[in-house]
């Protein structure tokens, strides 16, 4: 990626994050202010200059200009963050305490306090992350809409809901708090699910849901750059998204079309993300908490390491699903280890293991709880069962490229009886 | 050739862009200046303006804070080297702006010699 791509919006949360510092966090929609007044200059005078050589340090002069512009209106200066308030009257110089404040490793830990402060747990989980997505990445309120096909107007009274509780306190979150793990267990959830709102949402139409990973991935870079939040779990859980993100490239094809893990050409995973997966793996392996991210990342790992599905040691992957089940249970994992279970002993036994999924009714609005049942009906030539069980995730598919998927699916159940028959179908082999 | 101010003007509502559209529209806008600077078009490529600043008006020359336009807000100026006012808008025409909602005021320079 081009140190230039997708500037503005990284060095609008990075400026939001020393500001809100600055201003104190009640002041958050002055500090957007300032950002987005910096970006706009930036526009007006590079259009007309040219790109400065280093963008990103001109935006933040421009915005730490401004804000010193505001501290010397005495009724802004009241109303500061307490402990900048404090800086600058023990400290006449004042425009050394601000560059300080606005130096790069200050600004990097803002960031990270802003993420924290983000991942309020009095906020619903949905909120922290369109704020993360809103304020840290510089996604506005449309395109997070757009990524989460959703309407605007939702989105858009999710973020002024969590901006409101945000703002209540004065100050942002401290890495020191005595609720810190509490809290950091809480940003890896939200960058799990913004991960996973942009893998399973990744389609040609929608570039932006690629976005998506590529900023929690960075976020969790971030994470993994700072003392305090490199912890086991954060390694886990970067190395998981880099393993995932991974595939995406065979994942979705140039024409749009979704093709399952079984299916994959393993020649198009990024060999670059896949390495990188493997290293953060080895340095998540400390501590003694095992965290649901190590077990993920341990599968997403052994389907790396394997050449395609057939040659797959399924029974490792049955055996990391089972710890899974244990420290991490839902039916949604029990479904995935059911299907591990179908490649290891036969569609039969995954079948008999999805039928024994505790509150399975859970699963019944899952598009691929529906699809599983097809596919393994699929394998065992049940086609009527089989396109049944497809209809039925036709109608709960949550985007163009699943139901393309299943419409194929539908289709195979129609036109390939005689290769089934014959047992020469390729999905009798996946 | 003859001399012409280009005058950008904006309504003076717009919705903030957001940062990826305004990053965006930056190599939109270099790519134009370049082109124009290339063709022998582009005389000074002008100064971007504040929106806000201070008017003064009246025998009293009184200062009061402005312009608070009712419309269009002026946002920078161009001047630009054309044979008639025809090329000069075809030039304005170029603007990487025009679909949302920017208006190139094209205004003929009075020459020294006449």
């Amino acid at each position: 990626m081009d140190a230039f791509d997708h500037l503005f919006r990284h060095e609008s949360g990075r400026m939001v994050a020393a500001l809100t510092r600055f201003f104190g966090a009640h002041n958050l929609a002055l500090a957007e202010d300032v950002a987005q007044d910096a970006l706009c200059r930036a526009l007006e005078v590079w259009k007309i200059q040219g790109t400065p050589d280093n963008p990103g340090a001109w935006l933040m002069a421009t915005a730490k200009h401004r804000a010193l512009d505001l501290l010397r209106h005495a009724k802004t200066a009241q109303d500061l963050a307490p402990e900048i308030a404090r800086a600058i009257q023990d400290d006449h110089d004042a425009a050394s305490t601000v560059d300080e404040l606005f130096g790069a490793a200050a600004i990097q830990d803002d960031q990270l306090r802003l993420m924290f402060s983000c991942c309020n747990p009095r906020l619903a989980e949905e909120v922290r992350v369109a704020l993360v997505l809103n304020i840290l990445c510089g996604f506005s309120i449309a395109e997070i809409a757009a990524a989460f096909l959703s309407r605007e107007e939702a989105i858009k009274k999710r973020i002024l809901r969590g901006k409101k509780v945000l703002a209540g306190s004065r100050r942002l979150f401290e890495l020191t708090h005595r609720d810190f793990s509490e809290r950091l267990s809480s940003v890896h959830r939200a960058l799990y699910l913004l991960f996973n709102e942009g893998y399973h949402g990744a389609s040609a139409e929608f570039a932006v849901q690629k976005e998506l990973c590529d900023e929690a991935i960075r976020l969790g870079a971030l994470l993994c750059e700072n003392e305090s939040t490199a912890v086991p779990a954060t390694h886990a859980l970067l190395a998981l998204m880099c393993l995932h993100a991974a595939r995406l490239p065979a994942r979705i094809d140039s024409a749009g079309d979704f093709t399952m893990l079984l299916d994959q050409d393993r020649s198009r995973w990024d060999a670059r993300l896949v390495a990188e997966g493997q290293r953060l793996m080895d340095l998540s392996a400390k501590g003694k908490t095992l965290s649901p991210y190590h077990v993920e990342a341990a599968i997403a790992s052994v389907h790396a390491a394997a050449p395609n599905s057939s040659e797959t040691p399924w029974e490792t992957v049955v055996t990391l699903y089972d710890t899974l089940m244990q420290i991490s249970p839902s039916p949604v994992v029990a479904l995935n280890r059911a299907l591990a279970i179908a490649q290891r002993d036969g569609p039969h036994r995954g079948l008999a293991e999805i039928e024994h999924i505790a509150d399975h009714d859970r699963l019944r609005e899952y598009p691929f709880y529906s699809a599983a049942l097809g596919e393994l009906h699929l394998r065992l030539g049940d086609l009527d069962v089989a396109r049944d069980h497809f209809a039925d995730a036709m109608r709960l598919a949550r985007n163009a490229t699943e139901r393309r998927l299943l419409q194929r699916r539908i289709a195979e159940c129609g036109n390939n009886r005689f290769a089934v028959i014959n047992g020469t179908s390729t999905r009798l082999r996946a | 050739m003859a001399q012409f101010m280009f005058v950008f003007r904006l309504p003076h509502d717009q919705p903030p862009r957001s940062p990826a559209q305004l990053q965006e529209s930056l190599p939109k806008w270099q790519a134009w200046f370049k082109e124009l600077a290339e063709q022998g078009h582009l005389k000074d490529p002008g100064n971007p303006l504040e929106r806000g600043g201070k008017v003064v008006r009246g025998s009293s020359k009184q200062v009061t804070d402005g312009p608070y336009v009712e419309k269009d807000l002026v946002m920078g100026y161009m001047l630009v080297e054309a044979r008639d006012l025809e090329e000069a808008c075809e030039i304005a025409s170029g603007c990487p702006r025009l679909a949302t909602q920017m208006v190139v005021e094209v205004r003929p320079i009075i020459p020294f010699n006449p």
